[in-house]
């Protein structure tokens, strides 16, 4: 159906322009002096049809399925809800009743709510048709009622294409504040169970102790310190690690290595930070985790088998790219005359680097730090797979450690109910995880571009 | 003040003294030492990877083949009914071919030898006999995939001088397949079914076709959304928009989402799409929006570069000769930034395609046994079926997910490779 809807609605406005632009050519024939080029007329028609069209269609694709939701639920019989804990529950069964698949023997009111709701999606559907039909055929008379010789066609078709390329740029923002706006409103519902003191002041998370809604977290069960004190440690491992080996290849690049060498070194390096983050979690967990084990039984010193080493050590590896070009970059855009001046003047390359081109691009390196601060807080699969699930107050990077990613997902993944603090919980750390990093991020902007101001 | 030769009074220490060398040594010293370092972490992080790769292709090489034996299946009248042919008892005519190929083997012995065959021979011969009811009452011959522990045991990863206790199969099971080897009947060829299957409990029917159709959904709806988006935002943003502070506040918004973690995209993909519109979970298609969120700022950003990589001239030139703003743009500055900017789109879908935490928010690691037929069925990703891989038991996933992880990084080898090629074929300098 929605194949249907979409190529009724491309053929439209197709029509929409071969009419238009056919009957604006026909005035000129007829000898008129046309405002607007043929095309124009065309393409007006066919933008006139396409964007209301489409953005009707897409709407309904995207709402119906909660409307379609709202009214099985509402239409309900009386009392079938009542002894029911959970109504989301009976709403996803429902739903995988109207799709065929059927576990044991549901009530009769659900397999009547399943049919129910078969038959609003394929009313839904040919109502969409119905509508998109509709539409393009009244907009279509529209147009072609428009076209004149004195018609601006140009313009009104350049008007259209501006108010499409604002509304597009206008979309990065409408994301924000959706995930905003979202990350919020949930926040505030989980802190309506649970207070915001004991939120960031308790030590003890236990997120999984309240398993049915009815149930009340237990006091204390909610405290993100311990969260936050294990991401801070993962983080600090990660660029521990990743700060020196980075900043040294990248002065290693800049001053020392040859044109060939630096033109087959670089991409190498790039492609550590091409490779997606859950192949780093499996390699975490097969490879390192085991070996940092081996070693650390070997030294007689206990390491648990998710050990935050294992988690941050292999972050920084992802890490290295990220902070080597940013130095790098940093370095490069200290002025040459910094740089001949101090050779100059007799000291060798690396007094060079190190007293003078260094001191000048810190800022730089500062900003690409703190970024990779910010996406070290913010990584989710490396943690998720090999970090652990048990919040600890404990600085010891040999412990198991979990941060505030890995129980955002643990907390959401399976069946969700949008009604549990454990739910809930998950965005409320999303809401922390988003500031914070936005804090990191915009700082470490204003820090390079700072920067930048005082050289160019 | 050209010739003033020897005019010192007092001989100062010269290059060739033993103080100005000791010095200069220690300076050459520390210049090497810090080179020896750079070259050091390089050479760490190059290490890095080639373990990384290493670990994955040795672990994952041998996922690439499996272990399949052939047997000799006895299609009798009595287990399968001509009329029904789908309905018939296969599960009894596989152990009866295994009775036939142990002939001398003990009744409660069987059950063991049975589990040679991999659950899915039943299906395999189902199949068959469904295309060609004509074979039943025949004796047919079939290759299926042994099970896993079996599939372990042929490719060298089952220690057979261990003590009995500890492993998996007797000694009596070990022989009975190195029986089934002398026989001929044992072979080792190209897994296909690791892209023609979907993904299954038992590693050795698992397959990554759910996985890759999945991915390659939500990579369609990513990029038909975020493509326009972000070429229709960067233009209006480079092209058109007059500096005030509302275009200022675009310009930080994307920058700041470009830097947003990948999870709290999940999040709102969850809670927007899932929660309030009430989509399909599971669904590539929602995976697909909410990955376009992800990668509109990136390819804005490269748009933009682009576009301001056109020369001036250009836009002046076509201004001149009478075209309007809207014209120039779209007639000459954006095809010529079109390599630029389906570089940028190639690397951000590729992005994309590597991008696990967002889709396991929206449920794309449901345990799917089917290929998704539209983009609006439940279904994995590439990704996330590593994910579950990577938390699987089994030996067989092991292998698996390593071979998994190669299919993607080959789908991103090959998209960046496009990238480069499309870059270096079309670019411009000016």
């Amino acid at each position: 159906m929605t194949g249907l809807a979409f190529a009724l609605l491309l053929s439209a406005s197709l029509a929409a322009y071969m009419i238009n632009r056919r009957a604006a050519l026909a005035l000129r024939d007829r000898g008129e002096r046309l405002h607007s080029l043929g095309m124009f007329h065309g393409l007006y028609g066919l933008l006139l049809i396409l964007v209301p069209a489409v953005v009707v269609t897409i709407l309904w694709i995207m709402l119906q399925n909660g409307v379609i939701n709202t009214l099985t639920m509402s239409s309900l019989p009386d009392g079938a809800l009542a002894d029911m804990a959970n109504p989301q529950l009976v709403l996803s069964e429902i739903q995988s009743l109207a799709q065929g698949r059927v576990f044991g023997t549901p009530e009769p009111w659900k397999l009547e709510a399943a049919e129910r709701m078969n038959d609003l999606r394929a009313n839904s559907a040919w109502l969409m048709v119905a509508v998109v039909a509709a539409l393009s055929a009244i907009l279509l008379l529209v147009s072609r009622r428009q076209v004149a010789a004195a018609f601006r066609a140009r313009q009104a078709v350049e008007r259209i294409v501006m108010g499409l390329m604002i509304t597009c740029s206008l979309v990065a923002v409408i994301v924000t504040f959706g995930i905003v706006f979202s990350l919020v409103f949930e926040s505030i519902r989980f802190f309506q169970m649970v207070p915001l003191t004991e939120f960031l002041f308790g030590t003890r998370w236990e997120p999984q102790m309240p398993i049915r809604a009815d149930q009340i977290a237990a006091e204390g069960a909610f405290g993100v310190l311990p969260v936050f004190l294990g991401t801070l440690v993962i983080t600090f491992v990660a660029i521990a690690i990743s700060v020196p080996i980075g900043l040294m290849s990248a002065i290693y690049l800049n001053e020392f290595a040859d044109r060939r060498f630096r033109a087959v070194a670089k991409p190498i390096l790039e492609l550590l930070a091409g490779i997606p983050t859950v192949v780093y979690g499996f390699f975490a967990i097969l490879t390192v985790a085991p070996a940092l084990r081996a070693w650390g039984a070997a030294l007689g010193i206990p390491v648990a088998p998710n050990t935050a080493l294992a988690a941050g050590g292999v972050m920084a590896i992802m890490l290295i790219p990220f902070i080597s070009s940013f130095a790098d970059d940093a370095l490069s855009a200290v002025p040459r005359s910094l740089r001949d001046g101090a050779i100059a003047l007799g000291a060798t390359r690396s007094e060079t680097v190190l007293n003078v081109l260094f001191p000048a691009a810190i800022p730089g390196i500062v900003g690409g730090v703190l970024l990779a601060v910010s996406r070290a807080i913010g990584e989710t699969m490396i943690v998720v797979m090999a970090a652990g699930l048990i919040a600890k107050m404990t600085l010891n990077p040999l412990d198991s450690v979990t941060t505030v990613t890995v129980q955002i997902v643990t907390l959401l993944i399976g069946d969700t109910a949008f009604d549990s603090p454990k739910t809930l919980a998950a965005f409320a750390l999303g809401l922390m995880l988003f500031i914070v990093t936005l804090f990191i991020n915009i700082l470490a902007l204003r820090i390079v571009r700072k920067y930048r101001e005082q050289y160019d | 003040m050209t010739d003033l030769p020897n005019q010192r009074s007092k001989p100062a220490p010269t290059w060739s003294s033993d103080e100005f060398k000791g010095r200069l040594a220690r300076r050459h010293r520390k210049e090497a030492g810090l080179k020896f370092l750079g070259l050091a972490a390089i050479m760490l992080a190059f290490l890095m990877l080639g373990i990384l790769l290493w670990t994955l292709i040795s672990g994952g090489a041998q996922a690439f083949r499996q272990t399949h034996v052939t047997l000799d299946v006895p299609v009798s009248a009595e287990m399968v009914d001509a009329a029904d042919p789908a309905g018939g008892n296969y599960r009894g005519v596989i152990a009866e071919a295994m009775q036939a190929t142990f002939p001398e083997a003990p009744q409660e012995r069987m059950r063991a030898l049975s589990g040679i065959v991999s659950n899915a021979a039943q299906f395999v011969l189902r199949d068959r006999i469904v295309e060609d009811p004509s074979l039943i009452g025949q004796t047919i011959q079939i290759r299926v995939p042994v099970s896993d522990v079996y599939d372990q045991l042929k490719k060298g990863n089952v220690d057979e001088l261990s003590d009995e206790s500890t492993r998996r199969l007797s000694d009596a099971d070990i022989a009975a397949f190195r029986q089934l080897e002398a026989e001929g009947r044992i072979t080792l060829p190209f897994n296909w079914a690791l892209f023609t299957q979907a993904d299954s409990r038992f590693p050795e029917l698992a397959g990554l076709k759910g996985a890759i159709i999945g991915s390659a959904y939500a990579l369609l709806v990513c990029f038909l959304i975020s493509f326009p988006l972000g070429i229709g935002a960067a233009i209006y943003l480079e092209e058109f928009a007059p500096k005030t502070r509302f275009s200022d506040i675009i310009e930080v918004n994307i920058n700041n989402l470009a830097a947003v973690p990948s999870v709290v995209f999940g999040l709102l993909g969850l809670a927007v799409f899932l929660n309030w519109f009430g989509m399909q979970r599971s669904a590539p298609f929602v995976g697909g929006l909410v990955l376009a969120l992800m990668t509109l700022p990136t390819i804005i950003i490269a748009t933009r570069a682009a576009l301001k990589a056109v020369p001036p001239s250009i836009r002046e030139a076509a201004l001149g000769v009478g075209a309007s703003k809207q014209q120039v743009v779209f007639g000459h500055v954006l095809p010529l930034a079109m390599p630029g900017i389906l570089t940028g789109t190639i690397i951000g879908l590729a992005q994309a395609l590597g991008e696990t935490a967002p889709l396991l928010l929206i449920g794309m690691n449901a345990f799917v046994t089917s290929a998704p037929s539209t983009p609006f069925d439940a279904s994995t990703a590439l990704p996330t079926q590593i994910f579950i891989w990577a938390d699987s038991p089994e030996r067989g996933f092991v292998a698996r997910t390593s071979a998994a992880i190669l299919v993607l990084l080959g789908f991103l080898v090959l998209m960046n490779a496009l990238a480069i090629y499309l870059r270096s074929k079309f670019e411009r300098r000016w």
